[in-house]
């Protein structure tokens, strides 16, 4: 058996951020292990600029992005396997690894770091009715045919679902020629940021269609059009006003779900409304030295936030090796309230903080003009305004420690108080 | 009297500009809408020359890697993206590239270079 302090399994923006802070944290025995054949996840897809504003204080594209922290991995001499699945972990961190050159391997660590990120929804998740044509693609698996294997999807496209990666993919067609004739979105608000609203929509005159949904795929070997219908306040498609739309490709931005099968088979406790694992402020799961950290845990919007969150797991999977995590303290609860749909990390240590909290929530619905409020038990500690509040964007609330530290405190909540209300 | 309705993009609030032709004020343009300083200089700026970041990718020959991402290293005109997309498209590399390379300098003659966004062995 092989044996390693840290097993960091995933190479995307997590994995590279926890390895790289474990290893500044004074671990030199670090495996990083990733499936695809290079380092550096979905961000090698992600062509588009706009990442690294909080990590860097400047924009860059995916591929910038990752590179910058693949070189840092590399020059740290950490080690990491690529084109290498894990099979398995158990709860005493041994896992079952496989690859085509060394066969399977088992390895022992002293601290595992789960960063798997997420995969898409498909077309199976939502139920659209209709044959099984080619020409019905997740938006990211498009992405990945069109800036990394260099195929066109197709000419005449409606993209379903109007969250980023959905506003990207209409832009990046169009750029290569293609014709996006709508972007669809089922609620009455999109999801995606009003930035690329307007410079992946507006500047190429697409059409947005809020409170639509596609309830017809036509064509039997290849898409030949879909129908979009709008739909109630509850979602459902209302009679006689479907439209009709001559098209040969049809992409799907409808969500993101944590990939979590290894992190279940370990019998790691996971939150229902996330999909990922339940974690302490060290980014700790149920079982004790395994952390988890970035989409795996809870679907970012900004890979800095990952990053972040991904460096606090590296670290703490350091200090936990080092035996320097106290492990026995009495954990305070977070609790997602009124307009709140969760909250990241779920229990908190206040042993273990160093000089702050940071909480990672979403909020249920748009809110303009609202304050969140943060309660410790009964007692407001802190109150932030919000002119805007929309489920698309993370929320990020910054605890001071001397708010927390030797007070008796059970529970950490956070509402939306609404102005207008 | 020129006008234009714009959403600004500095914040997420995606306030509704509108962007009015002025020659009595000391930018000549007025903008309402805007809630805040930065949303007039946003307003006033994506009117009178609004600029984009163009993010594509070129072809690689003979490498491992089919595609070289590349952006432009500053602002393309607007109107001028798709000139900018035929060049892109016109491209083809066989040599190494490190992440920041220029491939196309001053492309379209606007002043901004087109740089590759990763390095290829």
């Amino acid at each position: 058996m092989i044996q390693y302090e840290i097993v960091v399994i995933g190479g995307g923006p997590a994995g590279l951020a926890a390895a790289v802070e474990a290893k500044k944290n004074g671990i030199n025995n670090i495996l990083v292990i990733e499936r695809d054949k290079e380092l550096g996840g979905i961000l090698n897809q992600c062509i588009h600029n706009g990442f690294g504003l909080h990590v860097f204080k400047e924009e860059l594209t995916g591929p910038e992005y990752a590179e910058r922290f693949i070189d840092e991995l590399k020059n740290m001499g950490i080690e990491y396997k690529t084109d290498t699945m894990v099979l398995n972990i158990d709860d005493e961190k041994n896992i079952k690894v496989l690859n085509s050159t060394e066969g399977l391997l088992e390895i022992k660590a002293k601290a595992v770091v789960l960063s798997m990120g997420c995969r898409e929804r498909t077309r199976g998740a939502i139920s659209i009715p209709g044959y099984r044509p080619a020409g019905v693609f997740t938006a990211g698996a498009a992405q990945r045919y069109i800036n990394i294997e260099g195929y066109m999807v197709g000419k005449r496209v409606i993209i379903l679902g109007s969250g980023d990666i959905g506003l990207i993919m209409a832009r990046r067609l169009t750029l290569e020629g293609a014709e996006v004739l709508a972007v669809v979105e089922v609620l009455p608000f999109s999801g995606g940021l009003t930035r690329n609203i307007v410079q992946c929509l507006d500047d190429f005159n697409i059409p947005l269609l809020l409170s639509h949904t596609v309830t017809k795929i036509e064509g039997k070997d290849r898409v030949k059009g879909v129908v979009i219908s709008k739909v109630d306040d509850n979602r459902r498609p209302i009679p006689e006003t479907e439209k009709h739309f001559n098209c040969d490709t049809l992409l799907l931005s409808v969500g993101l779900i944590p990939e979590n099968e290894l992190s279940e088979k370990a019998g790691i406790e996971i939150d229902p409304i996330t999909n990922g694992p339940i974690v302490n402020e060290s980014m700790e799961t149920n079982i004790r030295g395994v952390f988890a950290c970035g989409n795996v845990v809870h679907v970012h919007d900004l890979v800095d936030y990952v990053t972040e969150e991904s460096s606090t797991a590296g670290k703490n999977a350091a200090r936990y090796v080092k035996n320097e995590l106290i492990k026995d303290a009495e954990p305070i609860k977070t609790k997602p309230l009124n307009g709140i749909r969760y909250i990241v990390p779920h229990t908190v240590r206040v042993e273990n903080l160093e000089d702050s909290l940071d909480m990672l929530m979403r909020v249920d619905n748009v809110y303009k003009n609202a304050k969140l409020i943060i309660k410790a038990d009964k007692n407001i500690i802190k109150k932030v305004n919000k002119n805007h509040l929309a489920p698309g964007e993370m929320e990020r609330i910054k605890i001071k420690l001397s708010e927390l530290k030797n007070k008796k405190i059970f529970d950490i909540s956070v509402e939306v108080e609404r102005e207008d209300a | 009297m020129d006008k234009k309705e714009l959403v600004c993009i500095v914040c997420p609030k995606g306030c509704r500009l509108t962007v009015i032709e002025d020659k009595g004020s000391e930018s000549g343009y007025r903008v309402e809408g805007n809630t805040c300083p930065r949303g007039e200089k946003y307003g006033i700026k994506e009117f009178v020359n609004p600029t984009r970041i163009v993010t594509s990718t070129v072809k690689l020959k003979n490498k491992y890697h089919k595609r070289l991402p590349v952006r432009t290293n500053g602002g393309i005109p607007k109107e001028r993206i798709f000139d900018c997309m035929s060049i892109i498209k016109s491209i083809e590399i066989e040599h190494k590239v490190e992440v920041g390379q220029i491939i196309v300098k001053n492309i379209l003659g606007v002043g901004v270079d087109l740089i590759a966004t990763r390095s290829i062995e």
